[in-house]
């Protein structure tokens, strides 16, 4: 029993931290929001700063062109990108995408391109379910459409897709779809409707092999929400501490005030132990055990209710100057509130939890 | 990372295991820990665990234990409560005091001292609040003078648990009346029997004496009963509170076997309910299954704690963070429980619900109510949380 992270992997996050801080500062994401809003396009200078570190292919084989390391060393980048509220989806490109396509036969050559040509990724197709998924795609003469995908103008896609009772798995680039973005409240997570054919060509898996790899790619995709959310929510207390401190009202710092003290010291206390939640998933992720469902699902629930909460006394804390456009904290918040229901909220999370401990107890 | 244990430490766990599943006593057979005939009875179990060496399993073998590390001790813990063993009358003792002992103590204290801790001959209880001093303990006003070989303790302490019944206690006094907060203290070492010391013991909420008022009129302790230095009480105090908020007083085993009993009643009550079924979305379903979640939560917090102390790393005001949780993971774990046991939760009678007897669920969640105010109430941790762990400024 070892429940600590090596001084290598510690190092390699403290690395990607530092490239994140120079990359993604409070001044950036005001001016992604402006991009945004213009509907402008991106600036690829911040992902490729980044994807040049190798840190897309990290859980991929050596021999795909990965780094070849596990979950466990990507869990803590994945929590730093959730601190700066990267706007590019990292944890979403190597944690859940190509963490998945390393072991799709076949996917070989792809996977190394991507990697290669620093492509950003993507899943969608599939809602989270506490007794089963739902597969939202609809399918509509041989067209699909796929609601809700996050980062909807990635380079590559990995869409559900449920064709005569069987659901299908299906890779597709970014030009073979035309892209609805659908207004949402945290813009940088770029939400939009993905139109497109699902062809011979883009199947990668269907049947129970595509429920399986399916099952897979959401589990990983509630682990890594969690992983940026403990992010989330330290980065809006250390905001949140940091402005109290300074605000004064009566003469002294309003942070000197035990209302303000105990509202922040309660959500510290959540994050603290949301943390150790979320790391013990990503071992059991790493080492390939079979306790994932109920290890993801504790991560999940913990990291959510964490952010939630440190996202409500941060706003309450920082009083009227937390609710404007222009300060900082919203960017946070915003992403929290969004990945906090993403990928099963707290409670479908837990309704899985009871189900999978009668059935173990009984 | 690797969270396995060794072919060793599994060995240890089943060795434990045999052990407890022999001679843990059956439930309801100890009378109850808060009453006179009860301590003996908790004594006597204390005396059987110390003679088979698994009262106190990671001290020196010296003192009763088999130095075994902190994860052996969590494992022993983990196979304690899964075998129902009961509450430790020595807990002030062997979790609060020895730690203390162990890093302030002369050798000649850890000997007089410690084996009989183990043992449970000699029950240790904690002389620190005051009826003026509780949250604001650095303003106690009970006062050590000088004498002949020693000193004279006057002034009363308050909220003693187990004082009714203790042996002895372990108490500050402020020795250097012009010292002001927390300077000036003193940690002694009381034999409650000397001359001067009046125990009157305080019922708690279900009517037994499981604390006690103590009144110190010109009480005699020795210099050799000194622990830590004239003047170094404070010191030595938070090393001792800094054992009762962390890991030592509440390993998460007793949590996460409440929590599997508490899934067990849910899904008896379910099936009881019938048409209702067991509906993972209920309110209730949802209280039982955080309350199960933080359990488990604290678990693995402690084994990354003990990972860090086991690598030489202090545990500093983290503790008030675990204090925090525990205590409130207890209190709604407990709730939920009565929730669920409805009108029948205020019945104190033993009936068999969900492996535990119904009273016990009653009893556990008067305890548990306790949980937030001992060991320094929350609102003081959680003051310790945000200035310490956040950085707040202090008011």
């Amino acid at each position: 029993m070892r429940f600590s992270f090596t001084d290598e992997q510690l190092a390699f996050r403290s690395a990607v931290a530092d490239v994140l801080s120079d990359w993604c500062t409070p001044a950036d994401l005001h001016a992604r929001y402006v991009e945004l809003n213009a509907e402008a396009g991106r600036s690829h200078a911040r992902w490729n700063a980044l994807a040049g570190l190798g840190v897309t292919g990290l859980v991929v084989p050596e021999h795909l062109g990965g780094l070849g390391l596990t979950d466990l060393d990507l869990i803590g980048i994945a929590e730093e990108a959730g601190a700066v509220v990267l706007p590019e989806p990292l944890a979403t490109t190597a944690g859940v995408v190509f963490g998945t396509l390393g072991s799709v036969p076949g996917m070989e050559e792809r996977l190394a391109a991507a990697i290669d040509d620093l492509m950003t990724a993507t899943f969608g197709g599939v809602d989270f379910g506490a007794e089963r998924h739902r597969v939202s795609t609809t399918l509509n003469e041989g067209i699909a459409s796929t609601p809700r995908v996050a980062h909807c103008h990635a380079d590559l896609l990995l869409l559900v897709v449920v064709i005569d009772g069987a659901t299908e798995l299906h890779l597709v680039d970014r030009e073979e779809v035309t892209v609805d973005a659908t207004p949402a409240l945290d813009l940088t997570r770029e939400l939009g409707t993905i139109h497109w054919r699902p062809t011979e060509g883009t199947l990668l898996a269907s049947g129970s092999h595509a429920d399986r790899f399916v099952e897979q790619l959401v589990e990983r995709s509630a682990l890594y929400a969690a992983a940026e959310l403990l992010g989330l929510c330290q980065a809006m207390l250390t905001l949140t501490a940091s402005y109290v401190t300074e605000r004064k009202q009566f003469g002294v710092p309003v942070g000197s005030f035990q209302a303000v003290k105990h509202h922040l010291a309660g959500a510290r206390v959540r994050l603290e132990f949301a943390r150790p939640a979320v790391y013990r998933a990503a071992y059991t992720l790493a080492n390939g055990e079979p306790t994932l469902a109920h290890d993801v699902s504790m991560a999940k629930s913990l990291a959510a209710d964490a952010a939630d909460e440190a996202a409500r006394v941060s706003l309450q804390c920082h009083g009227a100057i937390g609710y404007t456009y222009e300060y900082d904290l919203h960017f946070a918040m915003k992403r929290a509130w969004g990945l906090s229901a993403a990928w099963g909220d707290a409670r479908s999370h837990r309704a899985r939890i009871l189900d999978l401990v009668v059935e173990s107890r009984s | 990372m690797d969270l396995t244990f060794s072919p060793d430490q599994e060995a240890f766990r089943m060795e434990a295991r045999t052990w407890l599943q022999a001679n843990v006593p059956s439930p309801g057979s100890l009378r109850s820990l808060d009453t006179a005939e009860g301590f003996e009875d908790h004594r006597a179990f204390e005396r059987t665990l110390f003679e088979a060496q698994w009262s106190v399993v990671s001290w020196p073998k010296a003192f009763g234990g088999r130095e075994v590390g902190i994860m052996e001790w969590l494992i022993f813990e983990e196979e304690y409560y899964r075998a129902g063993g009961p509450r430790r009358v020595s807990q002030n003792g062997i979790f609060l005091l020895a730690p203390t002992l162990f890093e302030f103590g002369t050798d000649a204290q850890q000997s007089r001292y410690l084996p009989a801790m183990a043992s449970g001959e000699e029950i240790w209880c904690q002389g620190w609040s005051e009826p003026d001093a509780g949250s604001d303990l650095a303003s106690i006003r009970s006062r050590a003078t000088k004498t002949e070989g020693g000193w004279l303790l006057t002034g009363q302490k308050t909220w003693c648990s187990r004082g009714a019944f203790a042996h002895r206690c372990f108490g500050i006094f402020r020795t250097d009346p012009s010292a002001e907060r927390h300077r000036g203290l003193t940690y002694f070492l009381i034999d409650m029997a000397t001359p001067g010391v009046t125990v009157r013991p305080i019922a708690q909420l279900d009517g037994e004496t499981g604390f006690a008022e103590v009144f110190f009129d010109d009480v005699f302790v020795s210099d050799e009963d000194v622990l830590g230095g004239i003047g170094e009480g404070w010191k030595v105090a938070m090393a001792t509170a800094g054992s009762e908020r962390g890991i030592s007083l509440r390993s998460p085993a007793r949590y996460t076997e409440a929590a599997g009993k508490l899934i067990d009643l849910l899904a008896a009550h379910s099936q009881e309910v019938g048409a209702l079924g067991l509906d993972p979305r209920g309110a209730i379903a949802d209280d039982v299954v955080k309350a199960y979640v933080d359990a488990e939560a604290y678990k693995l917090h402690t084994y990354m704690t003990a990972t860090k102390v086991r690598e030489g790393h202090k545990v500093g005001a983290e503790a008030s963070a675990t204090k925090i949780f525990w205590s409130e993971t207890d209190v709604n774990l407990h709730q939920a429980a009565l929730r669920l046991l409805g009108p029948d939760a205020e019945l104190m009678v033993p009936n068999g619900h969900g492996g535990l007897d119904l009273s016990d669920w009653l009893d556990g969640y008067l305890f548990a109510l306790s949980g937030p105010i001992y060991a320094g109430t929350n609102e003081i941790q959680r003051n310790v949380v945000a200035e310490r762990m956040l950085g707040l400024p202090r008011a």
